[in-house]
């Protein structure tokens, strides 16, 4: 153990020699790198990090020149893109997946002068930020849209993995579902994948064949709306608008608006007033947009709906609030109580009337 | 777990749809190893075919004209694997996972301005009240036409391979290039026309995700079907019924199991989505157990190049 | 009109010029491409095949990253080439890779925390265990039921990849982080982790492994009887059986070492470079490995360069893409390209080229 720590100094020694990042002109533009795990033209997350990152630009101008990677798998390949970055003049990185989080570490500390901001995870550094997008805010508001929207009383989730993020979104759209419709069921199918449209659309037809008459999908791809479009019902655009699928099937959508974050932070390390900080945005701050509720949705649950998206921006509507229970019946959140962010942030299991089982 | 939601008309129809891509490319693949040819870039055929088959739908108007793009597409790259194992000698197996990964890339780029379009549709045939029947409704009529066609096209190459003169040289030369050769066969011909068929059905199942099962062009929408293809025709011992069978196992698997997690099966997901991949195996293990080899129809050339001493 | 003439003896010179002329027609062939997407072309060829080793900017932090790419595709085609060589499939490398990371990492995390000596040799141990026993599925499937050893081990990789995700989300998900899936990071626990072993070399105790493993490859294809049984099962099956090859014997062999090494490439990955169990753990490595073997015509040196080379391009690659802004499909679609060219003109060495005159036949 004592010859690896000492081979692990010698290393970042070697590393700090060898590896000083060209320095830079004043006149030089900042170079600013994105990170994206997959395609930029996804249709989904990455292509939302792609957009935000070239709306940032356009905002900032000739001053901002970007270093572009698409589908980067987690683990060495992202440490090594990353370290490529920096030594190829990268003031500020950003690494768009949660994935990434050690190795953005690990890159933070071999170049203690470039920036760092990494989306939806939780550790950070002097140089390296975490950001993240309040999503099942966005859930909130389409939740209850659909427990509105649905006759048979029964809605679906598509998810990739049981992963926080996935099950803050179910119990999201669940407890709000229930609150417009106390009758309604949830269920839930997990593709084990972000992006496969066919398998996306298979779980659709799946769900429908089921009995759900309003889709919710949390996975990348189209795919579900063309399939709810084919066969008459509901669902949500999920990171984009997708206004294509407007006014049905689509009824709203949880937009990943991460250009505004991008353009401040941007524009602070220009300014060299860049900070470390951990932020978890929502509808309040914009990070999370709810696109606009289409026609089929009648004018007083779309009204409804607003009230909800308004109130949560203005901190008076709460996606979970007590009385809330756990699945196994035990008490979560008594009443009037609300989450702190880390049982949140962490969430693994799911609220009182859902009967998929947490796989464990 | 309630299964009472489960019709069973409805799930029989929904997983012919969901194999209709794995089929046409496993097809294709089957006639390709009759002949001798071990092609392992179905997948990359199958994304090229998938982007071709939209940007001719797209700018044709026309489904029909997509499906004739897509084959195309799927055709054309194929003659690259061609050119190399038949021409030029190279290792077969090699070419075929370089063709993979040329073809991802070269789809890509063809797609780049294609994204978030939308293609032309194909509608299900008309068949009128037939459609409505219960459960022979979904399951018969409630079509579009590629899913007929793929069926048929299982019959058609089946009574190809068995029945007709040309099958007969196909297998020939599948099972000794040798001899096929001293018997005055063109071997290389016979395998370069197999390759551009089984590009030309590879690109179907491609053109069939992008405009009928997802509809739109998105990079990297094959997401391993070519892979499952090249598995289901060493399933079905290199018989094009079988194939058929492989491929509604497999696709009727994947939909049963989603319908399950909808339903609140008790099973864990991740059993769920295993089962897939593992019930395959196992009905292959018991298909395969207790016969020899020989009777398990691998054609005897597969994978070997062929080069004329004289 | 021109026709091919077999060789007697592949042509020692060819062996040697061909992947230098491969690579000069891929410069061509995809400063064409490039250009066509409005690339400089030559500033392209450059970062991909030339900065990586030699630019001021990046190779001092590149080169190293060339051993740390290469290692597992090493490891891994040096295991699968000796069963392509005796006709033994192994498709599923990459499943064999992803349960090995598996079970040496879960091997490490059950004695958490400790600083045992013992712990690092259990986890390789562990890692090779569980990808020679994952090997052995199609295996034992293969001998004792004559399941087709392609499809089987094909399968297995989707099966592996759902095990490592719920493992990530389940038994080894880190108790310290928040709830969020994935494991410790073994290589921030000194006992556990796989570090580089000489500063700015990218060697870590994988890129040991691979050139232990070419050496030992190389040894026993020239010398160990069991080298000479399986290029004769390759070469002549029935010869073979004559002779008095047990073809079962060399299927478990030859699938079980190749099991092994994939496992011990992933457990050395999951505990140097990539730290941790995640849940998309495994990124195509089993399966580049296959080219990779095939590249090095399935001969443990030429594997060795074959490896390196790939690692090159995806390295090069990647500042192509960050310099100049190509996007990741051109630089897919240059190394099928390379491929191709590197495939094609073997042929050089294993033929000759005779022009023949129209008529004179």
């Amino acid at each position: 153990m004592e010859r690896r720590t000492i081979l692990k100094g010698g290393a970042a020694l070697g590393l700090a020699a060898g590896l000083a990042p060209r320095t830079l002109l004043a006149a030089d533009p900042v170079k600013v790198g994105f990170m994206l795990v997959g395609p930029k033209n996804d249709t989904g997350w990455s292509q939302h990090h792609y957009d935000a990152a070239m709306k940032a630009k356009e905002k900032l101008g000739d001053g901002v020149e970007l270093m572009v990677q698409e589908s980067v798998a987690e683990g060495a390949d992202a440490e090594r893109v990353m370290s490529q970055m920096a030594l190829g003049g990268a003031k500020l990185i950003f690494a768009t997946s949660f994935g990434y989080m050690d190795s953005v570490q690990n890159v933070a500390a071999k170049f203690p002068k470039v920036m760092f901001e990494h989306a939806t995870g939780y550790k950070t550094a002097p140089n390296a930020s975490a950001y993240n997008a309040r999503f099942y805010e966005g859930r909130a508001v389409c939740g209850y849209i659909a427990g509105k929207m649905t006759k048979t009383n029964k809605i679906g989730y598509i998810g990739s993995f049981p992963i926080p993020e996935v099950v803050q979104g179910i119990n999201s759209s669940f407890v709000n579902a229930r609150k417009a419709n106390p009758k309604v069921e949830i269920a839930v199918v997990m593709i084990s994948t972000w992006f496969d449209p066919a398998k996306e659309a298979d779980a659709t037809k799946a769900l429908l064949d089921q009995g759900c008459d309003v889709v919710l999908a949390h996975t990348d791809s189209t795919a579900p709306l063309a399939a709810l479009k084919a066969a008459g019902k509901f669902g949500f655009g999920q990171s984009s608008d997708m206004a294509e699928f407007a006014p049905a099937p689509r009824l709203s959508s949880i937009i990943d608006n991460w250009a505004p974050y991008y353009e401040e932070r941007i524009k602070a390390v220009i300014d060299g007033t860049w900070k470390s900080q951990n932020v978890w945005y929502g509808i309040k701050e914009g990070m999370v947009g709810i696109g606009e509720i289409s026609d089929a949705v009648p004018a007083d649950v779309k009204a409804e709906a607003e009230k909800i998206r308004d109130g949560i921006a203005g901190g008076t509507v709460h996606a979970f609030q007590g009385p809330l229970n756990k699945q196994d019946g035990s008490v979560w959140l008594k009443d009037g109580e609300l989450p702190d962010d880390g049982t949140l942030a962490g969430m693994n299991f799911f609220v009182e009337g859902i009967t998929t089982k947490m796989p464990s | 777990m309630d299964l009472s939601h489960m019709n069973a008309g409805v799930l029989v129809a929904s997983l012919m749809v969901a194999s209709v891509p794995i089929l046409l490319a496993a097809l294709g693949e089957l006639v390709v190893e009759k002949s001798g040819v071990l092609n392992l870039g179905v997948e990359g055929m199958m994304i090229v075919g998938a982007v071709t088959g939209f940007i001719a739908a797209f700018h044709s108007g026309s489904a029909v004209l997509g499906f004739v793009g897509g084959a195309a597409g799927g055709a054309a790259l194929s003659m690259i694997f061609a050119l190399l194992t038949q021409f030029l000698m190279a290792n077969q197996v090699a070419t075929g996972l370089a063709l993979t990964l040329f073809g991802q890339g070269l789809a890509s780029l063809l797609g780049q301005s294609y994204v978030g379009q939308k293609p032309p549709l194909t509608g299900k045939l008309p068949f009128g009240p037939l459609a409505d029947l219960p459960f022979v409704g979904p399951v018969l009529f409630g079509h579009d036409w590629v899913v007929y066609f793929s069926v048929l096209a299982v019959g058609a190459i089946s009574w190809f391979l068995t029945r007709s003169r040309g099958g007969l040289v196909l297998r020939a030369v599948g099972e000794n290039h040798d001899a096929a050769h001293s018997l005055g066969y063109k071997v290389r011909l016979v395998r370069v026309a197999a390759i551009g068929f089984g590009g030309a059905m590879a690109g179907l199942g491609g053109a069939y995700l992008s405009l009928v099962r997802v509809p739109q062009w998105t990079e990297g929408m094959t997401a391993g079907a070519g892979w499952i293809a090249l598995a289901i025709v060493v399933f079905a011992s290199w018989r094009p019924w079988r194939v058929l069978m492989g491929a509604w196992l497999f696709g009727g698997i994947s939909v049963l199991q989603l319908n399950m997690q909808a339903a609140g099966s008790a099973i864990p997901v991740q059993y769920l989505s295993m089962s897939p991949y593992l019930i395959t195996i196992l009905v292959l293990v018991i298909m395969s157990s207790g016969r020899s080899r020989a009777s398990l129809g691998a054609p005897a050339s597969l994978g070997q190049n062929f080069h004329a001493a004289r | 009109m021109f026709r091919l003439e077999k060789r007697p003896t592949p042509s020692t010179f060819w062996i040697y010029a061909t992947p230098f002329l491969a690579v000069a027609l891929t410069m061509v062939a995809g400063g064409i491409l490039f250009a066509i997407l409005g690339k400089d072309p030559v500033a392209a060829i450059k970062l991909i095949f030339f900065d990586p080793l030699f630019s001021a900017d990046y190779a001092s932090y590149a080169r190293p990253q060339l051993l740390v790419k290469a290692g597992p595709l090493i490891l891994i085609a040096i295991g699968l080439s000796l069963g392509f060589r005796a006709g033994i499939w192994n498709i599923g490398a990459e499943g064999q890779y992803v349960i090995g990371a598996l079970c040496g990492a879960a091997a490490g995390l059950a004695f958490f925390p400790t600083d045992s000596r013992w712990v690092f040799p259990l986890m390789v141990a562990a890692g090779a265990l569980g990808g020679f026993l994952w090997a052995m599925i199609p295996a034992i499937l293969r001998t004792k039921f004559n399941t087709n050893e392609i499809l089987v081990s094909l399968l297995l990789v989707y099966v592996a990849k759902q095990l490592i995700a719920s493992a990530a989300l389940n038994f080894l998900r880190n108790p310290d982080g928040a709830g969020f899936p994935g494991s410790r990071n073994l290589a921030q626990i000194p006992a556990m982790a796989n570090p580089e072993l000489i500063p700015g070399t990218g060697l870590h105790w994988g890129g040991v492994a691979a050139i232990l493993a070419v050496g030992v490859a190389y040894v026993m294809l020239q010398r160990h009887i069991l080298g000479y049984q399986i290029k004769l099962a390759g070469q002549a099956p029935r010869a073979a059986r004559f002779a008095g090859v047990n073809s079962d014997r060399l299927i478990v062999l030859c699938m079980g070492f190749s099991g092994a090494l994939a496992g011990m490439a992933g457990f050395f990955e999951v505990s140097g470079p990539a730290g941790q169990i995640t849940i998309d753990f495994g990124a195509g490595y089993g399966f580049t490995a296959i080219i990779v073997a095939f590249l090095g015509r399935l001969n443990p040196i030429g594997i060795f360069f074959a490896g390196l080379l790939m690692a090159l391009t995806y390295i090069g690659g990647e500042l192509a893409q960050l310099v100049l802004g190509l996007p990741a499909a051109a630089i897919q679609a240059f190394q099928g390209m390379l491929l191709f060219f590197l495939l094609a003109v073997d042929l050089l060495a294993n033929y000759r080229i005779r022009f023949i005159l129209p008529g004179a036949r």
